[in-house]
């Protein structure tokens, strides 16, 4: 179903992601890509219809820290205003609905993630059922190689083939300034068997934010807007060993109700934290060797937590904008083991190129 | 001279630990009870499926389940992975497998932890049984681990109608978090200038509002705030309540109530910030009363703040400050 109106991402910023940001809290860390963000389209707070955000609380364990996120944007005289406790992207699906409905014509997203200060390999078993899973403790590494061993299993992969996706995922990230892996690295000890230091993610703290607008506004901003043809997002049983590990098909229904695949795309950006969930994901979106995924390294290059997702839209976004990708695709996921997946459709218009 | 080094960012450990309360469905009841009893349970859903874990509304149609059924303690390793590194309130603090068992007569898998001499001793398709807990309690640690169990597989469900005396109704699931908690550059500017017993706030560049204690951001303007301005010590309530209950808080023992806790505008401060008055009966605290604060060795805040004697404050000197 084609969306009720024209509705494009048509600025994109991101912070450095590193390793630690111990000298900024999150309003000081998310502050300079706001206003990067809105620098871009020559907006200003006052401009913007619609705002929302994606963070977690659990990763830095301060409570209520997006209200005081919110301060970065300047949100006195009270502004409208929402909050996803998940991953950027569903803030962005959120603000996407609300530019549908009319009712703004323009949206700020932004999400960061701040997990330098805990153990984001257990602050995320927090997130698993209570009653089954969380009083085990499994960890995210734990998890996601559950799902990797079954993958080899089935045949579908490789340690090689795994290790060959983290060394292509890092040598793109040496063109993305803003990566915390870039280039090539050893592999690494397994951490939790058959996944290796190399297929992990980094552990890191970022932000990102996008701006959203509808319309004659959208070109207005930018030059070659990033039009969202279709979005969607699906979830999976919630118990583990009720699925099928080597397979997605929240993903794929989602690409289906997005339009994924009513005609090819020349890009992908996949929120795969892990070298294994690139297998699922390829597999599930039927992205054969012709299209481009993760030219920005993806999150096996940085993976602020609760930004990692908005920042494959914004990616894709933005490679559209700079006219190196006229139809992208864009992917985000959220829980263990590719629990819930967002799929979006991004394309530019071609006459401007 | 040279000058000051800059302030180092403070850090401090931070633990959140709390204790969740969760009551149990009808079918979470019984399947805990179960393990409590060492009798593995499942429940089969309107396609006919035994899901075990038992769960209490069909994955597929949403439908309620309550068909429960009696599996094996025996089952088959679906898929694994080496943990050679066992974290904390993990089931083994000895390297183990993490698994996903099938339990024979189920057609679905629970998560647990595989008691194994090494990675080569583990493969898909492995067969394993429970080790029980020696103490059980109603809960998924009443299964302390699997362990390797050459077998053949055992049959299929049994009817069981998931009665056991004294049923658990819930469970307590602790959940402790370690943290380094840092406060970031401007409070942590904010509370270095505190140990020479200095209120500092920051200004905004572009409303030229002061807060105290400040964020880093100005929440009006979406600036970041960068003049340090050292405010107070003399500042005016600019509004009160009277704090009837104790704290349980062990730091707060000292404290008999009733007492006052203000909102207080410091000199020089656009915001106001929060603390107790002392050394005034409690009935006596007004807004526009004068206070300043009385710093004790050791601590880093004031530990109250004491009437000035000067004359009350204009209520249009605070008036925008309410």
């Amino acid at each position: 179903m084609a969306p009720s109106r024209d509705v494009a991402i048509v600025a994109f910023a991101q912070s450095d992601h590193r390793r630690r940001t111990d000298e900024l809290s999150e309003v000081e860390m998310v502050m300079p890509v706001l206003h990067e963000v809105l620098r871009r389209t020559g907006l200003k707070t006052a401009d913007i219809g619609f705002t929302c955000s994606g963070s977690s609380d659990y990763l830095a364990g301060r409570a209520f820290s997006f209200t005081m996120a919110l301060d970065g944007v300047g949100a006195w005289p009270p502004i409208s205003e929402s909050h996803v406790e998940t991953d950027g992207a569903w803030a962005l699906y959120e603000a996407w609905v609300k530019l549908l409905t009319g009712e703004s014509d323009t949206a700020l997203v932004y999400s960061y993630g701040k997990a330098s200060p805990g153990s984001v390999r257990d602050v995320l078993s927090r997130q698993l059922d209570p009653y089954y899973l969380a009083p085990l403790w499994p960890d995210s590494v734990a998890l996601a190689a559950l799902q990797a061993q079954a993958l080899i299993d089935a045949g579908d992969t490789t340690e090689a083939e795994l290790a060959a996706i983290a060394a292509r995922s890092r040598d793109a990230a040496t063109t993305n300034p803003h990566a915390q892996l870039p280039g090539a690295r050893p592999h690494g000890d397994h951490v939790v068997a058959p996944l290796r230091t190399g297929d992990c993610p980094p552990i890191g703290d970022g932000a990102a934010a996008v701006v959203l607008a509808a319309g004659d506004k959208a070109r207005e901003l930018c030059e070659r807007p990033a039009w969202i043809r279709g979005m969607d997002h699906r979830v999976e049983a919630h118990a583990l060993g009720v699925r099928d590990l080597t397979d997605s098909p929240s993903t794929r229904l989602a690409a289906r109700r997005a339009g994924a695949f009513d005609r090819p795309v020349d890009t992908a950006e996949l929120h795969a934290p892990f070298t294994s969930q690139e297998v699922v994901l390829r597999k599930a979106l039927d992205l054969d060797d012709s299209v481009r995924v993760n030219p920005s390294g993806g999150a096996l290059a940085a993976n602020p937590v609760m930004a990692a997702g908005l920042i494959r839209l914004g990616e894709a976004a933005a490679r559209v904008h700079r006219g190196e990708s006229d139809r992208a695709l864009a992917h985000a996921t959220s829980g263990p083991c590719l629990q819930q997946n967002l799929v979006a459709v991004l394309e530019g218009e071609s006459h401007v190129r | 001279m040279s000058p000051a080094p800059a302030p180092q960012a403070l850090s401090a450990p931070l633990v959140v630990e709390f204790p969740f309360t969760r009551s149990l469905g009808p079918v979470q009841s019984a399947f805990l009870t179960g393990l409590r009893e060492r009798t593995v349970l499942g429940v089969r859903t309107e396609r006919g499926q035994v899901l075990v874990p038992p769960v209490e509304y069909d994955p597929e149609t949403a439908g309620e389940l309550r068909d429960l059924v009696q599996v094996a303690e025996t089952g088959t390793v679906t898929t694994w992975a080496w943990n050679p590194e066992p974290r904390r309130g993990q089931p083994l603090a000895t390297p183990f497998a993490w698994v996903l068992v099938r339990f024979d007569g189920a057609d679905t898998a629970l998560l647990h932890a595989l008691d194994a001499p090494g990675p080569d001793a583990v493969r898909t398709g492995l067969r394993v049984r429970v080790r029980w807990a020696a103490e059980r309690t109603g809960a998924i640690t009443d299964i302390a681990c699997f362990e390797p169990h050459d077998s053949a597989p055992d049959t299929g469900p049994t009817t069981h109608d998931g009665r056991f005396d004294d049923p658990v109704s819930g469970i307590v699931a602790p959940a402790r978090l370690d943290y380094t908690y840092t406060p970031g550059r401007a409070q942590s500017d904010h509370l270095t200038a505190l140990t020479d017993r200095r209120i500092v706030g920051e200004r905004c560049p572009s409303c030229h509002k002061v807060y105290v204690p400040p964020r880093g951001a100005c929440p009006t303007c979406g600036v970041a705030t960068t003049d340090h301005v050292e405010v107070g010590p003399r500042g005016t309530v600019t509004t009160f309540c009277i704090v009837n209950i104790k704290a349980k808080n062990a730091m707060n023992d000292a404290i008999e109530v009733p007492y006052v806790y203000a909102h207080i505008a410091l000199d020089g401060a656009d915001l106001a910030l929060h603390g107790r008055i002392g050394g005034i009966p409690y009935d006596q605290v007004r807004m526009g009363l004068r206070v300043e604060p009385v710093w004790t060795d050791g601590a880093r805040h004031p530990d109250h703040y004491r009437p000035t004697g000067e004359p009350d404050a204009d209520y249009d000197t605070y008036k925008e400050l309410l």
